[in-house]
């Protein structure tokens, strides 16, 4: 695990599962090359919404934590 | 093919050297007479040292080749003598638009500011680049420029460096001071020495083709990519002098170069690019890779690498002649204080310290834009994509593209030769940083007044318009005592106020030097003979400037 200073990792949703479903919702009518295109936007979108390049930082580690 | 220009071609003499009984001694000699070697050896000039030129070849580049010549490039070949030649034929831009598939994404001005006496860049080819130092050479008493002269063996003795040269009638040896290796990205002498350039090579090709057109198309830098006419690719399109335009497609790895730059090859790319209807003739074609890499230092006993010799980049960024510009501005000054034992040989390890960093920030940029441009992977090809998809609608996106981060100077923000801020401004020009540009007096320019490759001070007084007892004492002081040239300039005196020796007016003719350096009464700024700033205080205090000339120059 891997602590955090600047990246909220706690529950900050407030209908967690309607995101959840929006998300998956989103790729329902996308092929697979549509849906990677799409959450490269999506990531995109939400880095320049944080702009802290700390918590950035820090979400990219979490992100690739124990996987490669 | 059809050719706007011819090249010439320059006879080999015989130097009075070759019959010398002994080897005879030079205080500089340059090897290598592309751009930055010829800059090299201007820029000697310019500081009073005499330097032999020797160069292998007997023309000028072959090719239109490096391009793309930056504000500060210009700035330095304007000290040069080249500048105003180089502004005159070129084609000056500050615009570039964006391109991805069938829309344009952006556009990006690069000189948002006016008042700079440089555009952002101009286009030029480089044949002509090197006509005009050639030109300049020829003038020059204290140059020696020797064409057919291929250095063959280097011995750096440890208070000379003597090397063998090759004509086409015989051998003969000479020795010098300090040699400027400017001899290319295939730096014989490096590879003589046994020292290496590493870093990564890139795999891709890219084929340029210059063609002849008359053409509406503004003088701007067009890039797209994916574009419908070259899909898969990148391409980029950019205004030459003479109606010539540089079109760079990239092809790939597999791509056979030798089948690719045949006209008959060529040609329908530039079809599906222009149209079939757009007349156009066939100039130049080449097909290049490229390596981002570099020698671990510049600096080996008295050999001085600069150019490509001692860094490549890729082309996207224009950083490589224009970087190379910046080698020698940043050497020369330093070399001519220590033959002239008004600095210690330390201060020329700074050009290592410097020259090296801003390699690496040119590399990383160039890298960068690389990778941008042919992503490596499939990855970071959904991520291109996704960018530039964003980037037509969405400004944040915008910031992301990246088609190549056009070359500026870089600031030695690091350097011991530094004095570093004790006091706040409201000017982005700290120690390090190259001097930016203003209009002052009559049609003229603040970087033309500090363009004498003497130490300049700046000098905004405490009550406008004169200078107290003082103020005079201490800036009379300064000129006359400072261990090494060093002119001083006083803003916005009036006509009949007195001025001390040593210490010129300048007139603020906009009020651009004050704003631009954040001139608050009392404020002093010193620069190098680099015009980057040396040191800037809020108050003059003459011991303060004294230790700040002693570290620039490497004397504490």
């Amino acid at each position: 695990m891997i602590e955090t200073r600047k990246l909220n990792t706690q529950p900050a949703l407030k209908r967690p599962d309607d995101f959840y479903n929006a998300l998956v919702d989103m790729h329902r009518e996308l092929n697979e090359e549509q849906s990677q295109l799409a959450n490269a936007k999506l990531i995109l979108l939400l880095a320049n919404h944080i702009g802290d390049e700390e918590a950035l930082e820090e979400a990219l580690k979490i992100a690739a934590e124990g996987l490669g | 093919m059809l050719q706007t220009h011819q090249n010439p071609v320059y006879e080999y003499a015989r130097s009075p050297d070759q019959d010398a009984a002994t080897p005879v001694h030079h205080p500089l000699i340059v090897v290598g007479a592309g751009p930055v070697g010829m800059a090299a050896g201007l820029d000697a000039a310019t500081q009073g040292i005499p330097a032999v030129i020797l160069d292998d070849n007997n023309t000028v580049s072959v090719g239109s080749r490096a391009v793309c010549y930056a504000k500060r490039a210009l700035e330095i070949l304007d000290r040069l003598g080249c500048g105003q030649r180089m502004v005159d034929k070129g084609i000056t831009w500050n615009l570039g638009k964006v391109f991805f598939r069938d829309d344009q994404v952006y556009s990006f001005n690069l000189l948002p500011e006016s008042d700079h006496h440089r555009p952002a860049f101009i286009n030029l080819q480089q044949y002509y680049l090197e006509e005009y130092m050639v030109n300049q050479i020829e003038r020059s008493p204290q140059l020696d420029l020797r064409w057919k002269s291929r250095v063959i063996a280097v011995q750096d003795e440890d208070d000379r460096v003597r090397i063998r040269v090759e004509t086409p009638e015989g051998e003969y040896s000479l020795t010098c001071d300090y040699l400027v290796v400017a001899d290319g990205a295939n730096s014989g002498i490096r590879k003589m020495m046994g020292l290496e350039s590493s870093g990564q090579v890139f795999q891709d090709r890219f084929l340029i083709a210059d063609v002849v057109m008359e053409s509406d198309f503004p003088p701007e830098r067009w890039f797209w990519f994916d574009p419908p006419f070259h899909k898969g690719g990148s391409t980029l399109l950019h205004r030459q002098a003479d109606n010539v335009w540089r079109i760079d497609f990239q092809l790939g790895w597999d791509a056979d170069p030798e089948e690719e730059k045949k006209p008959e090859n060529v040609i329908p790319r530039l079809k599906a690019m222009l149209g079939e209807d757009t007349r156009f003739d066939l100039e130049w074609t080449s097909v290049y890779t490229f390596q981002c890499r570099r020698m671990d230092r510049f600096r080996h006993g008295r050999l001085f690498f600069v150019g490509d010799a001692a860094h490549q980049v890729s082309p996207f960024g224009a950083r490589g002649a224009n970087s190379g510009f910046q080698d020698t501005d940043n050497l020369l000054w330093k070399i001519k204080l220590v033959l002239e034992e008004q600095a210690p040989d330390s201060l020329l390890d700074s050009y290592d310290t410097e020259r090296v960093p801003a390699a690496d920030e040119n590399i990383l940029n160039s890298t960068r834009s690389t990778d941008f441009i042919t992503p490596k992977s499939k990855v970071s090809h959904i991520f291109r994509d996704a960018t530039l998809l964003l980037a037509e609608e969405y400004p944040f996106a915008r910031s992301l593209v990246n088609s190549g981060r056009l070359s500026v100077p870089s600031v030695y923000r690091n350097s011991p030769l530094n004095t570093p801020d004790t006091e706040i401004f409201d000017s982005p020009m700290q120690p390090g940083t190259p001097s930016t540009d203003a209009p002052v007096n009559d049609d003229a320019w603040f970087l033309q007044q500090i363009a004498n490759n003497r130490f300049n001070g700046l000098y905004f007084s405490q009550s406008a318009g004169s200078l107290n007892s003082d103020e005079q004492a201490i800036l009379s002081n300064l000129a006359s005592d400072s261990p090494v040239p060093l002119n001083l300039l006083v803003v916005d005196l009036d006509p009949a106020a007195s001025c001390p020796a040593g210490v010129a007016p300048i007139r603020d003719s906009k009020g651009l030097l004050k704003q631009r350096f954040d001139g608050r009464p009392g404020t002093f700024y010193l620069f190098r003979p680099d015009q980057h700033v040396s040191a800037r205080w809020r108050q003059l205090e003459p011991k303060k400037v004294a230790q700040a000339l002693a570290r620039a120059t490497g004397r504490s």
